[in-house]
């Protein structure tokens, strides 16, 4: 068994320590720990965070490989300081039955870069009309917990009431896109004061906002809990808020492009800024930054939406909606919730671990950086400042919002049960 | 140096008065037996229609010739745009031949500046409307139009539309026309009133630069211009209006209507017409309506604004002119105005 000693770490943003890896767990954390046998990794005040769970990875295979694969979408996700991914089930073909959840699941086993927790689809082929079959999904190899037609919104209410109740039987849980379809024909970006400037069709806030509002009473009417993907709106905010306050068990999710852009960049009608949700105003992006403080969103989720780079060199209206994210969603949350000081370290370590490993109930992952606890570690130099270069990206697309952009911070070390992913911000 | 025209709103106050002034000059052109122009020799115009709009596309064409530009039209409608690769295709194929403009109308907003600072292409590019985004000669020929009936022929040389109060009345959400007039008038000095069914107002037009009306009736006595919109039919299949008999009841445009308008006004169409939607014939065929001096004003625009960003230094036309500042004036750069690689 190989020993790794983590030396000097400020584990979740405390004092500096030492962590000594055994094999695939944590054998101990202190100071002055012993470094006999073991290979040393120099912290030198670097954040050690447990490793990062995004609840909202596209990783585009089977079907999309020219965009992303398993593999790519997963040394991606070791670069950006994730342990483990879920998988959105919008592939071709749609991930609506157990052969498909395992085949993905079997892909992340065999790559070894990020563990991979595929999410099934709600109904067949993501058309809103019938039920997929969420249990046989859910007792595959893969033990799909997380439901979810993203891309597409299960608009149906009936359906969508059916679904939240189906999954308790297996204490699954549904995960919404919310975008009432008939209040978004031909939407390209947000509906408001740019929108009506550019002539581009509207995405309204209310299209998300009554969609969550009826899915946490319905949450509530049933008795399930319901999870809410990239909620982009303050006033999506306000409805989870309420709901919550009601003791509706509802998560919710957002984006680090919703914590940091606004539709000001549409201005510039190029598509590497097209993302669905749209990105929203200035007093939305506050609003989403202040609900993820106080914990009324729970998570930060990628939304990782890779696209070849012909689907964005184009007009507005031709381009695919969609970012990259996963190999920069650390460095956005310490721009807009750390350096703003909203959240402190074990904050983001709750935010992007320990809560969505929770909610999908991925049980290695989101654990404590203790005595026993399996070895899924992120290393991160906080210090660290510099502007986002697309080209070194592990990731196959390039579709990032960021390109030229100087963020902070830099994951340098990601160890998956005690492999090393990423060694001095290289993969392995 | 400027070397597009994208969107009425990167015009100032000068750029746009100078437009006007040019497109006097060029009109004179019109008026003489030999309507050609020697200007643009040897440069090569490309009309590129992703869109069919045999209207606009003659207009520019016939611009062009009479400035003695080499025309190519490309009508790219009908093949496969759909995916979008075609505008980016198309732009590289125009520029390995050396074009030197590029006048585009395109079905998606934003397409000619996506053309303008994406770096596939090094021509002026010319909107010549995208989307429901913008349309400026458009704007620019209603307010050459507006500016000739309401100030003068000559007396409007040099001059803007300051305090003139121009009423743009239909479905103001899906037209490019609108958003283009607003701008450009409110630079001009107008008092530019929208008058439509909330529905077919865009939600944020409250930071546009202009008045908001849902009643028809209350603005006609206060309009110097009242400009109809087409209505196309269809959006009543979208619940935008009950029925084309209640649009045309509340918002079109009947010789009672104009009746009540001041003596002076003119009554302003950008066609084609749906007579007995938004305006009745006996409104259309009337003095006071503009629509056919419209056509013939939008060659003189165009050609000013192709004279303006490809002319060089050569003065437009041989007699003195009255704005001395032409030859060496460009159009000042604002941000959305600029290219990527300007030369
Ligand atoms: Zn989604």
């Amino acid at each position: 068994m190989s020993k790794i000693l983590i030396r000097g770490a400020k584990v979740l943003g405390g004092e500096p320590q030492d962590v000594l890896i055994d094999g695939a767990v944590i054998e101990a954390v202190g100071s002055g720990l012993s470094d006999e046998g073991a290979e040393v990794v120099e912290a030198g005040g670097k954040v050690l965070l447990p490793g990062l769970v995004d609840l909202h990875t596209h990783l585009r295979e089977p079907g999309r490989e020219d965009s992303e694969t398993v593999l790519t979408g997963t040394r991606a996700a070791a670069s950006g300081g994730y342990t483990a991914v879920f998988a959105m089930a919008n592939t071709f073909p749609v991930a609506d039955t157990a052969g498909v959840v395992e085949q993905v699941w079997r892909l992340g086993r065999e790559h070894g870069y990020c563990d991979v927790q595929p999410i099934g689809a709600v109904t067949v082929g993501l058309e809103g009309k019938k039920l997929a079959e969420l249990g046989a999904m859910h007792e595959s190899a893969a033990g799909v917990t997380v439901f979810s037609d993203d891309g597409k919104c299960v608009d149906d209410a009936v359906i969508m009431r059916r679904a939240l109740e189906y999954v308790k039987a297996f204490g699954g849980v549904v995960a919404q896109h919310a975008q009432e379809p008939r209040l978004t024909e031909g939407a390209q970006m947000n509906e408001g004061i740019v929108s009506a400037e550019l002539g581009l069709g509207g995405w309204p806030a209310v299209a998300e906002e009554s969609i969550i509002a009826r899915d946490v009473l319905l949450a509530e009417h049933v008795g399930s809990r319901v999870h809410i993907c990239h909620l982009s709106t303050a006033g999506s905010v306000e409805i989870v808020r309420w709901a919550k306050s009601r003791g509706i068990d509802v998560t919710a999710e957002v984006t680090p492009h919703h914590l940091l852009l606004t539709d000001e960049l549409v201005r510039t009608y190029n598509p590497v800024y097209k993302v669905n949700p749209p990105l929203r105003t200035e007093r939305d992006v506050l609003a989403l930054r202040e609900a993820l403080a106080d914990g009324t969103i729970d998570i930060v989720a990628t939304d990782h939406a890779p696209h070849p780079h012909e689907d964005k060199d184009c007009e507005w209206a031709a381009a695919a909606m969609g970012m990259v994210g996963l190999e920069t969603a650390l460095s956005v949350v310490q721009e807009t919730m750390v350096d703003t000081g909203l959240l402190d370290w074990a904050g983001v370590a709750d935010r992007m671990s320990f809560k969505p490993a929770k909610i999908g109930q991925a049980r290695d992952h989101g654990r404590p950086v203790s005595a026993g606890e399996p070895a899924n570690l992120t290393l991160v130099d906080t210090a660290y400042r510099g502007s986002v270069d697309p080209a070194g990206f592990a990731s196959r697309s390039r579709n990032t919002p960021y390109e030229g952009r100087e963020l902070p911070g830099r994951v340098t070390h990601t160890w998956l049960r005690g492999k090393a992913t990423l060694v001095d911000g290289k993969l392995t | 140096m400027q070397r597009h025209l994208i969107s009425a709103a990167d015009l100032t106050r000068d750029d746009a008065v100078l437009i006007l002034d040019t497109a006097e000059e060029m009109a004179r052109v019109a008026d003489r037996p030999i309507k050609k122009l020697p200007t643009l020799r040897g440069r090569t115009v490309v009309n590129l229609f992703f869109e069919d709009s045999t209207r606009t596309r003659i207009s520019f064409e016939a611009a062009e010739k009479r400035l003695s530009a080499d025309v190519i039209n490309f009508s790219a409608k009908g093949s496969s745009v759909s995916k979008g690769e075609s505008l980016k295709d198309t732009a590289q194929t125009l520029e390995a031949m050396g074009v030197d403009a590029v006048v585009i109308r395109h079905g998606a907003s934003g397409a000619p500046y996506r053309l303008a600072t994406s770096g596939w292409i090094d021509a002026a590019v010319i909107n010549a409307g995208d989307g429901t985004h913008q349309h400026p000669t458009q704007a620019l020929l209603d307010a050459f139009t507006a500016r000739r009936r309401l100030v003068g022929r000559d007396a409007g040389l040099g001059q803007d539309l300051s305090g003139r109060r121009i009423t743009i009345v239909g479905d103001v959400l899906h037209s490019r026309v609108a958003r283009s007039n607003v701008d450009l008038l409110h630079t001009l000095g107008a008092e530019v009133t929208l008058v439509a069914p909330p529905t077919l107002v865009p939600v944020g037009v409250e930071t546009w630069p202009c008045d908001v009306s849902y009643d028809l009736d209350s603005t006609l006595a206060k309009s110097d211009a009242v400009m109809m919109l087409r209505v196309q039919r269809e959006r009543m299949n979208a619940a935008f209006f009950p029925t084309e008999r209640e649009y045309s009841r509340r918002y079109g445009l009947d010789g009672d209507r104009m009746a009540r308008m001041p003596e002076h006004a003119i009554v302003m169409h950008p066609g084609p017409m749906v007579r007995g939607m938004e305006i009745t014939a006996e409104v259309a065929d009337s003095d006071r309506c503009t629509v056919v001096e419209q056509v013939a004003n939008g060659v003189s625009i165009r050609m000013a604004v192709l004279y303006l960003l490809l002319g060089g230094n050569e003065p437009a036309v041989a007699h003195p002119s009255p704005t001395t500042t032409l030859a060496s004036r460009r159009f000042a750069p604002t941000p959305a105005f600029r290219t990527t690689e300007e030369k």
